[in-house]
């Protein structure tokens, strides 16, 4: 028996990183949205470390924050400290990094959903989803409350079947003592989707007052302001230190006479993990000849005596932890106040999703963040506002949004995702993005902000200020590129200062483009009429001195995109094309590619099988067999 | 609508006395235009036939004497421009026009890429769709697996080895961006990576002048043939030829006019050379003596000693033995038609662990032992399909090329201090281009590296 709830465009499943992105960016595109919450009190919670960005992520927080998503702006508003790491880099990899308050962060993001139009916020957990025909209409909650809608969101992190480990202790939960969802797992199960299982784990949390931080090396924040949005204007100026200590011999030997009692190596746990996220257990067994580990000491925020002992996940028993810890510099006498634990759960096979992140075998139906076999609260944040994008455009008849690889790590990660699979959570690098140059977190906006006004997620204000900033980028290049400096006195003199020599006149443009010779030296040299607000600035200096560059990457899209606009016309039954080997047939078949491209991204379909489908396609051979 | 000019030999190599080099596509006719020296090829008339000389543009050089044809579209086979070239067939002229187009702006063809684009262009009907969809299939696999067999050992596994270093290398940068608080390595330098990289650049500049040599890869092995007169050398050769019909090529610009024979030996290509006059000079070793001689042979890849089974061992044959000392050797004895007058054994015990071969050339015996014999002293085995083994060969010197233009960039942008993460790019793309060449490009081995190279995480 279930009652009548209401009706909606879009329901989102979960208020997790992906959920609050889903929400609020369907909700943007003008979908009266639902988003039910099993705990309404945490809403973006970080059940593992306490940050924001980083390389690769930083850029995504920026990507989504050039859409409409809102993890910049709460981050910009509630971190202890933010740092610009990569600094000595190229532009290209640069990347900010915040440490978040976690108990604000949760409280800021609750009122950004509250306040978004159309956004509906209920506590309830989702037992089972109403599908008829192959459509997804609707979802019912363990309270019997069914709600319908046209499409539906599942963001349900690592809740599905999660089961917590310490040592030999195990209990069914979420993370952080959280009720698990067990039936919706088994209800996606019996609507015929693949699971596999997947596992994380954490560290402990001690009490501030019982660290000797003199132990420590300091770990401050930038100087300069620093934000994630692009509307963001208050910047936090009071920032709270993190602090370094390391593992030693001692540490090490407590572990590997301990290793028995571990969840990992004493068999109680069948789920993969992830490499680059390891335990304490595996770096002191794979990597036995380094004498130590760095361990970051986190504040959880500005208003608890938590600390996330970074560096020290692990899934041994509670009393080896406290041994560990204290053989470890200045945590002597840590109290520890949360244990560390491993978490199991279910996700789905993400090769079971289209680019748009709808089931292929559910229409109406998306699933985004952890469930999908990714780790880290960007990666579900980024997914989570192309789901929510596209199943508002979906509800609304609009046209669906898929990002390429060459426009956004968004668009990276999802098509790594649906194309590849996964074979452990998966987390983003900068080494997975082939245009890296051109997916700068400096120009997310230059590469999204359009879109996002078009869709509707960017507001018309915000659009006409980018509108300005890209004029005036333009316009600051093209008068760079019409001065000639000339080989003046007090020019060589300004020049000998920054380490150049100049032999003869040059185009300022062409001087800009030396390594060593930043835009304020032009200022100085010939300045601008007015004074050009500090990102212009950035532009001009690199899209200027990585010219070169940036115009060899844009050739490599153009190859690309050749490909990627040969579409594969939906009624495609690759048994109808002759030639193909079994591999690539069986794995075609699965994956159902959207453009050759998109095949010939796809393990085991080999250059030959992708000439065969273009042949194939470009002879009308899908509409033919569909006739016959 | 195909962007790309592709080329290709379009006859068997080494298999006529003609070969054609073809070229389609957009700057087809453009491309030649550039190489001939006759009629300017931009202005005649379609299909038309033009007597000329190719020259190389960048020496100034004349490379070949050729007739070129010129098809404009669509009446041609892709129903794009199409030009031919017909050039002498040895390997080493059809090799130089192939390349010469190719250095000029043309794309080596895939397998089967001719056909395709006739099928893309709907010059082919649809009902023979699946048989073209069958031929690149075949075409593709094969030429991918004569690629990976014909490889030499050697040549892989340092094509591997560089591999392994730029992919550390990578790995290293990577490691910088990903985790730039991770304190157990240090940020790699711009002197740390120039060291890297010219060390790569110059293994692979060795592996191209290797391939310049046209050692295995190109020219063919030279192969001298030797032995006492009348043992039957002048049969051998003659066999060789006559069964692999032989190209003979006159090479200008020697003093006097020295005659090569090509010929192509169950895939493996043979350059019979005249080295000194060894070949005609029966009694070389008494001639100029053991030690001079054997510098002379040293030159060559591969001997083919020949003794006569109607005759005892002489003195001049322990020399001849003296003298190819260390070198890779063949041991024909010839002439079973004849009564037994020599020792087997001692002929064995002369050849050591080089392999001995008996024929009766007169009466074609033993040819295909001996043919077996060339081709596993150089491929163990493991070679077959010769033709395109050839092509697969062109690929790779232009996968090099390539690889090693890649790297300069790399370099310039080390010389420019231009940051690692921008300079890595170039170096990724060349280990990219690296693993074509052994046909291994899979991405996510570099992710592999990273984690098994370093202890990352949180």
């Amino acid at each position: 028996m279930t009652y009548d709830a209401g009706h909606y465009d879009v329901i989102v499943i979960g208020a997790g990183h992906a959920g609050c992105e889903a929400g609020i960016g369907a909700a943007k595109m003008g979908a009266n949205t639902l988003m039910l919450s099993m705990n309404l009190d945490m809403t973006g919670f970080m059940p593992c470390n306490p940050s924001v960005g980083g390389p690769a992520k930083g850029v995504v927080v920026r990507e989504i924050d050039a859409l409409g998503g809102v993890m910049g702006k709460v981050i910009d508003k509630t971190h202890i400290q933010m740092r610009m790491l990569n600094t000595g880099k190229g532009p290209a990899v640069r990347a900010l990094r915040a440490q978040a308050d976690k108990p604000l962060y949760i409280t800021e993001m609750k009122k950004q959903l509250e306040s978004q139009e159309n956004l509906t916020l209920r506590q309830g957990m989702v037992e089972r989803l109403i599908v008829e025909d192959g459509v997804c209409k609707g979802v019912i909650t363990e309270t019997k409350a069914a709600y319908y809608a046209k499409t539906v969101v599942i963001t349900t992190g690592t809740f599905m079947r999660g089961r917590v480990i310490i040592g030999d202790v195990s209990y069914e939960s979420g993370p952080n003592n959280q009720r698990a969802s067990v039936t919706l797992s088994e209800h996606l199960e019996e609507l015929g989707f693949e699971m596999v299982r997947f596992k994380t784990g954490t560290p402990p949390r001690v009490n501030s007052r019982s660290i000797d931080y003199s132990k420590t090396e300091i770990q401050p924040g930038d100087d300069e302001p620093l934000a994630f949005s692009y509307e963001t204007t208050e910047f936090i100026t009071d920032q709270i230190p993190c602090w370094l200590t390391y593992t030693n011999e001692f540490t090490h030997n407590i572990i590997n006479e301990n290793l028995g009692l571990s969840a990992m190596y004493s068999g109680m746990i069948k789920g993969t993990g992830p490499r680059y996220c390891p335990s304490i257990e595996d770096k002191v067994v794979r990597f036995n000849d380094k004498p130590r580990h760095q361990i970051f000491l986190e504040p959880e925020g500005r208003n608890t005596e938590e600390v996330y002992v970074q560096g020290l996940s692990t899934s041994l028993p509670e009393y080896v932890q406290k041994e560990m810890l204290q053989t470890i510099p200045g945590l002597e006498n840590a109290e520890i106040m949360r244990a560390g634990y491993a978490i199991e759960y279910d996700a789905m096979v993400p090769t079971q999703l289209w680019p748009t992140l709808e089931t292929k075998k559910i229409a109406g139906l998306y699933t985004a963040g952890q469930i999908n076999g990714t780790s880290g609260y960007e990666e579900a944040s980024g997914q989570g506002i192309m789901a929510g994008i596209n199943a508002a455009a979906k509800a609304l008849g609009k046209d669906p949004v898929i990002l390429d690889r060459s426009q956004a790590y968004i668009g990276v990660l999802i098509d790594d995702l649906v194309t590849k699979g996964t074979n452990e959570p998966y987390r983003l690098l900068t080494s997975r993005a082939e245009y890296r140059l051109l997916l700068r977190h400096d120009n997310a906006d230059m590469r999204l902000t359009e879109l996002g006004h078009q869709i509707g997620t960017i507001s018309d204000e915000r659009y006409e200020r980018f509108q300005e900033k890209k004029r005036l980028i333009e316009e600051e290049r093209k008068r760079l590129e019409g001065i000639i400096i000339k080989t003046e006195p007090h020019v060589l003199e300004l020049m000998e200062e920054a380490g150049s020599v100049m032999k003869e006149a040059q185009r300022a443009s062409d001087l800009l483009k030396r390594p060593e010779i930043k835009y304020s030296l032009l200022e100085k040299i010939v300045p601008a009429d007015i004074e050009l607000p500090a990102d212009v600035k950035e532009q001009v200096e690199i899209q200027t001195k990585y010219e070169g560059y940036i115009a060899k990457s844009m050739q490599q899209v153009d190859r690309m995109k050749r490909m990627e606009n040969k579409k594969i016309p939906d009624i495609i039954n690759y048994d109808d094309v002759s030639g193909l080997a079994t591999e690539a047939r069986q794995k075609l078949q699965e994956v159902r590619p959207l453009s050759v491209g998109q095949a010939s991204r796809i393990s085991g379909v080999n250059p030959a099988d992708v000439s065969i489908l273009l042949v194939y396609i470009e002879q009308g051979g899908p509409a033919k067999a569909a006739n016959q | 609508m195909q962007h790309e000019t592709i080329a290709a030999i379009s006859t068997p190599v080494g298999e006529g006395a003609i070969a054609i080099v073809r070229l389609s596509g957009p700057e087809a006719v453009e491309i030649a235009a550039k190489l001939f020296d006759g009629k300017a090829l931009t202005t005649v008339p379609s299909h038309t036939i033009h007597y000329g000389k190719l020259i190389d543009p960048i020496t100034g050089e004349v490379a070949e004497e050729v007739m070129v044809s010129v098809m404009k579209a669509p009446k041609t086979f892709t129903r794009e421009d199409v030009v031919e070239i017909n050039c002498h067939g040895g390997l080493v002229s059809v090799n130089r026009v192939l390349e010469l187009v190719l250095q000029e702006g043309a794309r080596l063809a895939e397998p089967g890429e001719f056909t395709k684009r006739a099928f893309l262009n709907g010059r082919i009907d649809l009902s023979q769709a699946e048989a073209v969809m069958d031929l690149i299939r075949a075409k593709t696999d094969r030429a991918m697996n004569v690629a990976l067999k014909q490889m030499d050992g050697r040549l892989s596994r340092l094509i591997q080895k560089l591999r392994q270093e730029l992919l550390e290398t990578v790995a290293h940068v990577e490691v910088n961006i990903d985790y730039p608080e991770y304190d157990d390595v240090e940020e790699m330098s711009h002197n740390m990576m120039i060291e890297k990289t010219q060390y790569v650049y110059k293994e692979i500049e060795k592996l191209l002048e290797m391939a310049k040599q046209g050692k295995i890869l190109r020219e063919g092995l030279a192969t001298a043939i030797i032995g006492r007169p009348n043992v039957g050398k002048s049969s051998l050769m003659n066999a060789l030829v006559h069964e692999n019909k032989a190209i003979v090529t006159e090479i200008a610009g020697t003093t006097r006019d020295v005659i090569e024979e090509y010929v192509n030996v169950r895939g493996v290509p043979l350059k019979l050379v005249d080295t000194a006059g060894i070949r005609e000079t029966e009694d070389i070793v008494e001639r100029i003596g053991v030690e001079r001689s054997r510098q002379v042979l040293k030159q060559s890849d591969l001997i083919l000693l020949v003794l006569n089974y109607g005759e005892e061992i002489s003195d001049e044959d322990r020399h001849l033995f003296e003298a190819v000392k260390g070198l890779d050797v063949i041991v024909i004895v010839n002439k079973t038609d004849l009564a037994q007058k020599i020792d087997l054994e001692e002929v064995q015990k002369l050849a050591g662990d080089r392999p001995v071969i008996t024929t009766a050339l007169i009466e074609e015996k033993g040819i295909d032992e001996l043919e077996l014999a060339i081709k596993d002293t150089f491929f163990a085995g493991e070679i077959d399909g010769g033709d395109l083994s050839y092509i697969s060969n062109v690929r790779h010197i232009q996968l090099l090329k390539q690889a090693l233009s890649s790297l300069q960039e790399a370099m310039n942008g080390i010389e420019m201090q231009m940051p690692m993460d921008i300079v890595q790019i170039d170096v990724t793309r060349t280990w990219e281009l690296l693993g074509e060449i052994i046909g291994d490009t899979v991405h996510e081995s570099l992710i592999d590296q990273l984690f098994s190279q370093f202890c990352l995480g949180k």
